[in-house]
């Protein structure tokens, strides 16, 4: 799907200052030696095993079923990884990677924590270095993710200009990237940045789909009929849709924060508010203004809160293959609720937008359809946020 | 052709960044005419852009403070048409792919030739990614500059045959901003650059002393220096053009006699 120069139609690219140029293409080269390396997969193939717990659970959502009264509801349990996302799939393969190349020190960006924590978790298991750029409000609203990669090794280190702190958090890993090359990697939290980022991360996230269409044949012997997932960046849902794109009967559903809703400012739905930009070294949908300068977005979810799309889904967005619909905050935490009460459950509040579109659509289709919702991540760090959303007082 | 070559025909050129719109147009405009007068060769406009991932502290900073003042593309497109009544040295904008990009590339392309402006500098489009502008920049007759990086290595050749205007050399790893040392062996980068193209070649990240304009000017064509000029504006807002002007010929009296 990637041509040489890491365009998914026009959108993807690599633009980024000639200081990291190098950089990258010494990553290309690597990856494109070491993913066809028997030896290198083997490795990673028992680190996702016996490390982080994979293959992770397809689980038939009985009780959502019969109370949505239409298709069959799957879920696919990435919160059950170790660090309790999907995020570690794409960190083990680029520690990896990283340590093939003889680099010894990590950076990474986060929002929510969860790919900051996911870092952590490898450097140390590693051996190496680590640093985490976070957004200022972030690490004091999240103390205790802070705290949890302190005692993994990582300092993280607060992001201090600028209103927005996801997308600035990106920027500021960046540039620590462009002043220190020769022994760091800049470990990519999802499937955006420049090429070769989008593809790498992609291919690492992959294991989701390989894993459901396996598990759901052996359930149902068929292939779903929708596989539903959140996208903010979008690596848990390319990693959701990535082996189903082939399989057009298969409705590839991306749900976008919607935040306060697409007709409002305080939003984070980029395919569905944004215009095609260049921006964090790739061409994608962004949310801008009508000058180019790049909006603040919003979201109850910090996972989704960026203001960007990564590359492949702009692409299958203008080809029409995949879907990508909003999910305001009062959805999600509808969902967030209603998946914690019904199955016992939790969901991330990321993964709940993908729930709260799943709950609409659901009652609409037969019986014998199926569903797959990806829930990326385990919803342990929002409850404080969820309780506070309805109104309770509560501290972490 | 542009006249970027014309601010090289003095000596060494000294070239000055300067941010649109901090604190206001008004002060820019003092603040370009005082750094002409002061003996700049080249003026490098900054279009702000709301996340300038090249820029250290000082030019962040610079970009926040005029966005927030409520600069606009349009606004700096008016401002350099004024501006172009007096004065006369090249101009070239700084800024990022997007604020090109979204204004439509053609449109603003087109724009820059109308207003006298001689080339851009747009640090997040590589040798790879010049497609996207080089065409309709060559169909205009503005330059687009390109950069090399000390980490540039055997791209150097590569990029320096395809030079238009200037070659921008990054001193050094990292961000802009002022540094107490560059070291970065620099003259062996010119040299390649040298042996693969007459355009010149000026240096900048990390420069604001006359000492350091000195040393970077005597191995190359010119220095560009940004963040210090920023952190005068920085310092005395819109009263900076006599400070503006003082420091920019301490800067160009350094280099003047190499």
């Amino acid at each position: 799907m990637t041509n040489i120069n890491g365009r998914f139609g026009i959108h993807g690219g690599q633009y980024i200052p000639e200081t990291l140029m190098n950089a990258v293409i010494e990553l290309e080269e690597a990856y494109n030696h070491y993913k066809n390396d028997p030896g290198f997969n083997a490795e990673l193939e028992k680190l996702f095993n016996e490390y982080a717990g994979r293959p992770s659970l397809l689980y038939y959502a009985e009780k959502m079923t019969r109370d949505l009264g239409g298709a069959r509801v799957y879920l696919k349990r990435e919160d059950l990884n170790h660090t309790g996302a999907h995020k570690i799939n794409n960190v083990l393969g680029q520690a990896l990677l990283a340590k093939k190349m003889g680099k010894t020190r990590l950076i990474a960006e986060t929002g929510a924590g969860q790919h900051g924590v996911a870092t952590a978790t490898a450097a140390a298991l590693m051996g190496m270095e680590c640093v985490v750029f976070m957004g200022e409000e972030d690490t004091k609203r999240r103390a205790p993710t802070v705290s949890r990669m302190g005692r993994l090794g990582a300092g993280a280190v607060p992001v201090k200009p600028g209103p927005e702190p996801p997308k600035d958090a990106v920027s500021e890993a960046m540039r620590e990237w462009t002043s220190r090359i020769a022994d760091t990697h800049y470990c990519l939290g999802s499937v955006m940045g420049p090429h070769p980022f989008p593809t790498i991360v992609r291919d690492f996230q992959a294991v989701i789909s390989k894993e459901i269409k396996a598990q759901i044949l052996e359930k149902e012997g068929r292939l779903p009929d929708a596989v539903i997932a959140c996208v903010g960046g979008g690596s848990n849902a390319i990693g959701a849709f990535y082996n189903f794109i082939g399989d057009e009967g298969v409705r590839l559903i991306g749900c976008e924060a919607a935040g306060r809703g697409i007709d409002t400012f305080e939003t984070a739905a980029t395919v569905n508010t944004g215009r095609v930009g260049i921006f964090h070294g790739m061409k994608s949908y962004f949310c801008q203004d009508e000058y180019g300068q790049i909006a603040p977005v919003y979201s109850i979810s910090a996972g989704l809160d960026y203001p960007g799309v990564g590359p492949e889904h702009a692409y299958l967005h203008d080809i029409g293959r995949a879907e990508y619909v909003p999910v305001t905050d009062d959805e999600a935490v509808g969902a967030f609720e209603y998946l914690a009460r019904t199955e016992g459950i939790i969901p991330a509040i990321e993964s709940a937008h993908a729930v709260a579109y799943a709950m609409k659509l659901a009652p609409a289709m037969d019986k014998d359809k199926i569903i797959v919702i990806n829930i990326s991540g385990r919803g342990d760090k929002d409850c404080a946020a969820i309780a506070r959303y309805r109104g309770e007082d509560i501290h972490e | 052709m542009s006249n970027i070559y014309k601010a090289f025909e003095n000596g060494k050129a000294f070239i000055a960044f300067i941010t649109c719109g901090d604190p206001d147009l008004e002060t820019t405009g003092s603040v370009v005419r005082a750094a002409v007068r002061g003996g700049a060769d080249l003026i490098e406009l900054g279009i702000p852009f709301s996340d300038p991932t090249a820029e250290g502290p000082v030019i962040q900073g610079a970009n926040l403070r005029a966005l927030k003042g409520g600069i606009t593309t349009d606004k700096i497109f008016d401002f350099v048409r004024e501006l172009r009544h007096d004065v006369k040295v090249p101009m070239v904008f700084m800024t990022y792919a997007n604020v090109v990009f979204s204004y439509g590339a053609e449109r603003f392309i087109s724009t820059c030739r109308d207003i006298g402006i001689d080339g851009l500098i747009l640090p997040d489009i590589p040798f790879e990614e010049k497609e996207e502008f080089q065409p309709i920049c060559s169909k205009y007759g503005v330059s687009l500059m390109s950069l090399i990086a000390p980490t540039s290595e055997h791209r150097v050749a590569m990029i320096a045959k395809e030079a238009e205007g200037f070659v921008y050399i990054v001193s050094s790893l990292g961000v802009t901003g002022t540094r107490s040392e560059i070291t970065t062996d620099l003259s062996s980068i010119v040299k390649m650059i040298k042996d693969n193209t007459d355009v010149p070649c000026a240096i900048g990240f990390g420069i604001s002393t006359p000492e350091q304009a000195r040393r970077m000017a005597a191995i190359s064509d010119g220095a560009i220096v940004g963040s210090a000029i920023i952190k005068i504006l920085e310092k005395h807002g819109k009263e900076s053009a006599p400070m503006v002007r003082e420091y920019v010929k301490s800067m160009k009296d350094a280099i003047r006699d190499l």
